[in-house]
């Protein structure tokens, strides 16, 4: 007798089991009840079985391959570490780039997992949920690989152990905190919007692919397995938010003016963050594979370009920033570096001026600008400092009340003229950065108005550490703010001089003498 | 036209991924950048699992490219026997 085999499942009717197949719909109670986040937003779904999705990785597969990748990780890791890799880094400044990198984004990846385990509760469909449910779990994952990649490094150089402690405290980690505090207390689907695709898809792919391979270029092994490993279930998450993004235009045509709202606010805010990610890129690398302005135009330019041109049959249109953010990919990496050169007693990693041979390759990429705007003010600020007198600005920068970077970035149109706006809400000022700033703030100002700003706050006396008497006679806000934000000391000042500088020296004597 | 695209990391079995690519994709291109390589195809970029059996000599999961990938660039249909992005415009 033939014995009958049966077929193997593919993998569509495999996944489809695997999600669906397992959920249901509830009956002792409304299922508006139970899902009853994805309403207030305004927007109308009809069907949430018209939900792909894009990578079919059921639960068995995802356990496999992401177990993997972490073995993978562990091993480069272990290796590096164990060969002394911090050694075998271009030059000591490297290090200030992981200061920066893996100072500030551990924090945000643990609200990213946070966020999405909101959405794999709030989502009516079983697709969403579970897709969402496994980018909760990759993004603790990518919290802790972060960590265990910069606490090598924090055993032998300064001013990396206290970033958990300074995420909620400290001037130029707010953008980043604004950034996941405004999409995690926004609505389901604006979140989709705000993470899944601005921050996935067009801050990601700066950050974890041309600075990451930049990182390799240095002798970073440790950053990069960190940084690729991330990126590879990033891929996934990109999908993901493009899914919710059609699955919303699709479902019903009073879709598109709330989404086409969310994709131009959140691209801005993307745009915004990425100011810093940019100055790693051009001024921190010691060794670059490309500038931030040729990145952003491969993966924000190109990229982005072809996904709106794909979205255009659903009516959307590139975001409105989009022409502001080509004039600025000119001018934000150099802005931004001389804002922190300006500030080395407030940052727990250093900075300096670049070498001429830098600043050449800075004229070479940026042709338009660098030498007719920057060039001059790092000279001069290097002139200044080998005449002993090294810029330390000590006042409190005024930041933008949405994004929270400080106001550095030029008027548009006119890089010698600094932009700032202003709204008013119940009889109080508050400035913005940008016209699309303000536009998010006069949209929303009852949400605004709570943004926390060390700056503002250090100045009101509301940031001062244990044990500080705000009522002694002679008190002077801000006064504390070192101590507020648990700087270690040895971390402040300029690369020159440093006890970093001088232990990067002495190792790498050691490592090849005996 | 845009540009649909992949990014591994380099390695031996993307290295044989890579060649699949540029096999079944005419007009493909490669960026050879420091420990990645990005492959970008006019509109729609398609991997073979076939083909890829056929370079690395032994049986392949279209999924074990998550091990290698980096990221990607447009829509996304998978099967088992095809890996596929495009671009509708």
């Amino acid at each position: 007798m033939d014995m009958k085999i049966a077929k193997k499942l593919g993998l569509k009717e495999r996944y489809a089991l695997m999600t669906r197949d397992l959920a249901w719909d509830t009956t002792y109670q409304k299922m508006e009840d139970v899902f009853p986040q994805t309403s207030y937003e305004g927007i109308k779904i009809h069907d949430w079985d018209k939900w792909e999705d894009p990578f079919r990785l059921t639960m068995d597969a995802y356990w496999k391959y992401q177990s993997e990748k972490e073995r993978k990780l562990y091993a480069i890791l272990d290796g590096f570490n164990q060969n002394n890799g911090h050694l075998s880094v271009t030059d000591a400044r490297y290090i200030n780039v992981l200061k920066l990198f893996l100072g500030s984004t551990p924090p945000l990846e643990l609200m990213a997992a946070r966020g999405f385990s909101m959405m794999g509760r709030q989502m009516n469909g079983a697709g969403p949920r579970v897709a969402c449910q496994m980018q909760a779990v990759d993004e603790y994952r990518h919290f802790q690989t972060q960590i265990h990649s910069i606490s090598n490094y924090n055993k032998y150089y300064n001013g990396m152990d206290e970033f958990a402690h300074q995420q909620s405290r400290m001037w130029y980690l707010s953008d980043g905190k604004s950034f996941f505090d405004d999409a995690i207390t926004a609505g389901p689907f604006e979140f989709m919007v705000a993470i899944g695709f601005a921050f996935e898809y067009v801050l990601t792919n700066i950050l974890f692919v041309p600075f990451i391979s930049g990182a390799a270029y240095n002798g970073d092994m440790a950053a990069m397995t960190v940084g690729f490993s991330a990126q590879s279930d990033e891929a996934r998450h990109m999908t993901l938010g493009l899914e919710c993004i059609k699955f919303m235009l699709e479902q019903d045509p009073d879709n598109l003016p709330i989404v086409q709202r969310w994709i131009d606010k959140w691209t801005w805010r993307g745009t915004r963050k990425l100011a810093s990610v940019g100055m790693m890129m051009d001024y921190m690398l010691p060794k670059r594979i490309m500038s931030f302005k040729e990145a952003w135009e491969m993966y924000v330019e190109e990229n982005g370009g072809s996904l709106f041109k794909d979205l255009a049959r659903y009516g959307i249109t590139i975001p409105k920033c989009f022409g502001q953010t080509i004039e600025e990919k000119e001018h934000v990496t150099h802005q931004s570096w001389i804002g922190f050169y300006m500030k080395p007693e407030a940052t727990p990693f250093h900075t300096w001026i670049p070498s001429p041979d830098e600043m050449d390759w800075l004229s070479e990429k940026y042709p338009n600008t660098f030498d007719q705007y920057y060039r001059p003010v790092l000279e001069y600020l290097d002139q200044q400092e080998k005449a002993g007198n090294r810029y330390n600005n000590k006042t409190q920068p005024m930041n933008c009340q949405v994004c929270v970077s400080t106001m550095k970035f030029n008027e548009p149109g006119d890089p010698m003229e600094m932009c700032f706006r202003e709204s008013t809400y119940k009889g109080e000022k508050f400035h913005t950065c940008s016209d699309h700033c303000k536009e998010i703030f006069d949209n929303e100002p009852e949400k605004y108005v709570q943004t926390f700003i060390s700056s503002h706050q250090g100045l009101q006396g509301n940031c001062e550490p244990d044990g500080a008497d705000v009522n002694a006679a002679d008190f002077k806000p801000g006064q504390n703010m070192l101590d507020y934000w648990k700087l270690d000391k040895r971390a402040l000042g300029d690369f020159n001089g440093s006890e970093d500088q001088a232990n990067f020296a002495k190792w790498r004597e050691q490592a090849t003498k005996n | 036209m845009s540009n649909a695209f992949i990014a591994f990391q380099k390695n031996d079995d993307s290295r044989c991924i890579v060649e699949a690519i540029l096999e079944d994709n005419p007009g493909a291109m490669v960026v050879d950048q420091p420990s990645m390589v990005k492959i970008d195809v006019p509109n729609r970029l398609v991997i073979k699992r076939e083909t890829v059996e056929e370079k690395m000599g032994r049986s392949f999961d279209l999924q074990e490219l998550q091990l290698h990938l980096i990221t990607i660039s447009g829509h996304l249909d998978e099967t088992d026997d095809e890996f596929t992005l495009s671009w509708n415009s």
